[in-house]
């Protein structure tokens, strides 16, 4: 499945350029972190891997093999929880598998037992506040065992203690083996949690590097300003 | 007319025994519509809530259209269809309650899956990506739906148990209104109205209320205790 090679992959729906021209590869291991300013077209990107919108040109290799179902897992921007329990909502993405009951409940309380659900699980997922909702729905995705899982903005709207304890389970999760690409509008976590950046604009990726590279010494004259903005502090680069 | 309503009053208050075969008649009749019509609309409404092919919002219109349909023509059509000499007359059911369950199911099947197709539809805007990206086939998303939507699908069920138990039509013209075998509340009530035994038709036309009223009841209170307990 990996390296996963994007070429020239396009997004126009309507005649409006969302993705032009992506040119992407990203290895097996790691966390990409997708930067870009609203609208960019960075959920579009993760929603074209997660193969929820088909791209109007271009290809996805998955290293030659086929498209990967059941290996790719996406936490939306706003996840939704069904009106049900914290348990039945952590075994959703293990209901098309063919798990006997035994397994889906060992998997299911594992996965709440790893991000610290475990003693909510017969409460109803929807009176979750917004920090456990998005715990929620990482062991959801964490649960079917993705080799890619894809975040779009994982911790938008939460305080610094949930913010860091979903970034600690982003590491376990990218320890445990599983290749994460996320996008965030926080660039201290970008920074945390980083191994490379992608940095697109207007619907282009117009940097690919490593953390240290992206925040030290960007190329664009996009990405400068954009860090420079997105900073909560104002810093100059010299030269 | 105090007298009429005194005896009405007797009536429903010895459970007279005329009035209660005709009460369980139609909770048989009417339920037993309901039951099938359910395990019918509820999967085909989520179904055409989800899939996209070509001809499928004219379906959706279709279906629309025929939640008013007048309930006697589907009593002529099933009349036609069950009469000795229509197509299905070999079942000789014509004039039995299961000739009225079978019509009202027909009656009763485009309410219940238009207002399913309505709360299902809404849901699965929100549920799509999230249940696409974990590889959900067609009829899992059906199931997963369905049970996400199960209080609001409440008033769709008792919609078509409303529907079903208050219309005469259907089932007075494949029923007859045989005395004692196919004598429901409603062809009851139409018939001993226009004899003049009005005691016996406002105690009928009571039951029914008794029973449609408590009914809408119970579906405002579940979905309310439901959404307090599930959000
Ligand atoms: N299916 C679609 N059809 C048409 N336009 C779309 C579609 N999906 C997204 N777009 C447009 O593509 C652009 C990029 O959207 P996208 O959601 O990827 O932005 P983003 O980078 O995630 O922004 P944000 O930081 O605000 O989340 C937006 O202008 C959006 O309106
Ligand atoms: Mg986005």
């Amino acid at each position: 499945m990996f390296p996963i090679r994007l070429e020239k992959l396009q997004f126009c729906p309507n005649g409006r350029q969302v993705l032009a021209d992506v040119d992407l590869l990203l290895g097996p291991e790691g966390i990409t972190a997708v930067l870009g300013p609203n609208g960019a077209g960075k959920s579009v990107l993760l929603k074209t891997l997660a193969g929820l919108e088909r791209p109007t040109g271009g290809s996805i290799d998955w290293n030659g093999g086929p498209t990967p179902a059941g290996r790719i897992a996406m936490v939306f921007q706003h996840p939704i929880l069904l009106r049900t329990s914290v348990f039945d909502n952590v075994i959703l993405g293990l209901k098309p598998m063919s798990l006997s009951r035994r397994e889906l409940r060992q998997r299911g309380l594992e996965m709440l037992e790893r991000v610290g659900l475990a003693d909510r699980a017969s409460d109803s997922a929807r009176h979750l506040s917004g920090g456990e909702r998005q715990r929620l729905a990482l062991a959801r995705c964490w649960a079917i065992r993705p080799r890619l899982l894809l975040l779009d903005e994982p911790t938008a709207a939460l305080d610094p203690t949930a913010t860091e304890a979903v970034e600690q389970l982003i590491r376990e999760i990218r320890t445990d083996g599983t290749k994460v690409m996320m996008t965030t509008h926080n660039l201290g976590q970008a920074l945390r949690l980083a191994d490379d950046v992608v940095f697109i604009y207007g619907g282009r990726i117009r940097e690919h590097t490593s953390n240290s590279e992206f925040f030290v010494r960007p190329r664009t004259e996009d990405a400068k300003r954009f860090i420079q903005g997105e900073l909560p502090w104002r810093i100059a680069f010299t030269d | 007319m105090l007298d009429t309503l005194w005896e009405a009053l007797g009536l429903i208050g010895h459970l007279d025994a005329q009035v209660l075969a005709i009460v369980w008649l139609s909770l048989r009749v009417s339920l037993g519509a309901v039951l099938v019509g359910s395990l019918i609309s509820l999967p085909l409404g989520a179904w055409l809530a989800i899939v996209a092919f070509p001809g499928r919002d004219a379906l959706v219109v279709l279906l629309n259209g025929l939640m008013g349909i007048p309930s006697v023509v589907v009593g002529v059509v099933f009349y036609l269809l069950l009469s000795r000499s229509g197509p299905l007359g070999s079942f000789g059911i014509l004039y039995t309650p299961m000739a009225m369950t079978i019509a009202q199911v027909f009656l009763v099947v485009p309410l219940m899956s238009a207002l399913t197709r309505q709360v299902v539809e809404d849901a699965w805007n929100g549920y799509s990506l999230e249940l696409r990206s974990f590889a959900y086939s067609p009829w899992l998303c059906v199931r997963t739906l369905l049970f996400d939507c199960r209080f609001s699908l409440v008033v769709a069920v008792i919609a078509g148990m409303g529907r079903a138990i208050s219309e005469v039509g259907a089932v007075m013209i494949v029923g007859g209104n045989i005395f004692g075998f196919t004598r429901v509340m409603t062809t009851a009530i139409a018939l001993e109205t226009a004899k003049g035994d009005l005691p016996l038709s406002i105690a009928l036309g009571a039951v029914l209320l008794s029973i449609v009223i408590p009914l809408n009841a119970l579906a405002y209170g579940i979905r309310r205790w439901a959404m307090n307990r599930f959000g």
